[in-house]
C-alpha cells in the first residue's frame, strides 16, 4: 500500500480509540505545569519570561480554527527566532526552545 | 522483526549493551557523524584522536554484534565559533578520508547561526567537493532550526558543485521538511524524547510528505535519546495502519539508496 500524501490510514474513530489516552495525558501534563507555576514558591518571573509567553501563545493556537491542519507548523514558527540575519558572534551555545525576539506573529 | 539502518548514531557515547539491543531489534548498520563532546575541545589533536576512535574502535565494537559501522568527519558546528581550530581540523580530515568506513563529511551545519559557523560550514562543503565526498548536515536546535535550515539550503543551492542527491539534511521538523525536500535534498527525521521529533509526529510527517528521500534516525548520543528509537517507530507505524512495504522503504531501503551512493557502503 502506498501512502496517499497528507492522509492518515486510520479513521478519526480509530485514531481516537487508539490514541485518545495519549493526548489526554499530554494535555493534563500541560495543565499541571501551568498550575505548578501558579503555586510556585515565588510568583515573579513567569509572566515576563519569553518562554512562558511563547508557551501561552502556543496553547492559544490549539483552539484556533485552522482548516489547513497545520497547528504544529504554526506553533513551531511561534517558537522560532523570527530574525533571519546571521549573528555576528555566538551569544550562547545552547538553544532555549523559544525566542526572546518572537513577537507572536508566525513567519 | 524489521531490518533497519540508523543513519545517525553517536556510538562513542553509548554502551556495548546498546549495540546488543540494536542488533536484537534488527539494526544492520549505523552511521556515526562527528559530534560535539559536550564541551569544546581545546586542540585539533583531540579531533585527531576522535576521528581515529570512530574509524577504528567503533567499527570493531559494532562488528561484534553484526552491525556495520560507518562514519562522517568534521568539526561540529557547536564548536564552529573558533576559525583557527576549524582550519586546523579541516587540515586533519583528509588523513582519514581513505578509511574504508568513512562515507563523507558530517555532521556539518549551523548551531546558533553565526557568521563564523557559516564560514566553517562553507569550508567543509569546499572540502567535500574537493574530495568528492557525500555530506551529512545538522540543522540547528529548537528556535534556531527554521532560520538555520534556510541559510543552509540557500547556501547549498547557490553552489553549483553540490549534487543535492548526495546531501542529507538532518533533524527536520514540520516547518523545515518541505523546504529541504522541495530543494531536492535527502531529509532526515530524528526521534528524540523531548526535543526534535516524537514518534507520533514523525509518522505524521511521513503521512503528510510521503516516504521519498526521507531517512529516520535515533541520533542517540550522551543526552536524552533512545538507541532503538527506529524500531519503536516501526511498531507505531504498524499501529497507525502502515504497510510493511512502506515501513521497510523508510527504515531500510531509503538509507540503502542514500548511503549506497558511496562505494564504501556495502551491506554484507
Amino acid at each position: 500500500m502506498t501512502i496517499e500524501p497528507g492522509k492518515c490510514p486510520l479513521t478519526q474513530k480509530q485514531l481516537i480509540d487508539k490514541f485518545f489516552m495519549e493526548a489526554r495525558s499530554q494535555v493534563l501534563d500541560v495543565a499541571a505545569f501551568l498550575d505548578r507555576l501558579d503555586r510556585s514558591r515565588g510568583d515573579e518571573g513567569a509572566a515576563d519570561d519569553f518562554r512562558y509567553q511563547a508557551l501561552m501563545r502556543s496553547i492559544a493556537c490549539l483552539s484556533e480554527d485552522l482548516s489547513d491542519g497545520a497547528r504544529v507548523d504554526r506553533i513551531l514558527m511561534l517558537l522560532s527566532d523570527p530574525r533571519t540575519d546571521l549573528l555576528e558572534e555566538r551569544d550562547q551555545q545552547q538553544a532555549d526552545g523559544a525566542s526572546e525576539h518572537a513577537t507572536g506573529d508566525a513567519l | 522483526m524489521m531490518e533497519y539502518i540508523d543513519t545517525h548514531c553517536h556510538m562513542v557515547s553509548r554502551s556495548t549493551d546498546d549495540y546488543e539491543q540494536m542488533a536484537l531489534s534488527g539494526c544492520r548498520a549505523v552511521t556515526e557523524p562527528a559530534f560535539w563532546a559536550g564541551f569544546d575541545r581545546k586542540s585539533a589533536a583531540a579531533f585527531d584522536d576522535y576521528f581515529h576512535h570512530i574509524t577504528t574502535f567503533e567499527p570493531t565494537r559494532a562488528a561484534e554484534y553484526g552491525i556495520q559501522h560507518y562514519s562522517w568527519l568534521c568539526l561540529n558546528p557547536k564548536e564552529g565559533e573558533d576559525p583557527v581550530l576549524t582550519r586546523e581540523v579541516l587540515d586533519i580530515i583528509p588523513n582519514y578520508l581513505d578509511c574504508e568506513s568513512v562515507l563523507g563529511i558530517g555532521e556539518i551545519g549551523l548551531n546558533r547561526v553565526t557568521r563564523a559557523e557559516l564560514d566553517g560550514f562553507v569550508s567543509h562543503v569546499d572540502l567535500a567537493m574537493e574530495y568528492d565526498q557525500m555530506i551529512l548536515i545538522h540543522t540547528p536546535h529548537l528556535e534556531d532550526k527554521f532560520k538555520g535550515t534556510k541559510h543552509i539550503t540557500e547556501t547549498l543551492m547557490t553552489d553549483s558543485r553540490v549534487k543535492r542527491e548526495r546531501v542529507l539534511i538532518d533533524h527536520n521538523e514540520e516547518h523545515t521538511l518541505g523546504m529541504v525536500l522541495d530543494a531536492g535534498f535527502w531529509a532526515g527525521i530524528t526521534l528524540y524524547p523531548k526535543s526534535k521529533t516524537s514518534l507520533a509526529r514523525a509518522v505524521d510527517m511521513i503521512e503528510r510528505f510521503g516516504t521519498d528521500r526521507i531517512c529516520i534516525n535515533s541520533a542517540c548520543d550522551w543526552g536524552p535519546s533512545v538507541p532503538i528509537a527506529v524500531p519503536h517507530l516501526v511498531m507505531l507505524m504498524r499501529k497507525r495502519g502502515h504497510s510493511e512495504e512502506t515501513i521497510r522503504k523508510l527504515v531500510y531501503e531509503n538509507p540503502c539508496s542514500f548511503l549506497g551512493q558511496s562505494p564504501r557502503f556495502r551491506l554484507s
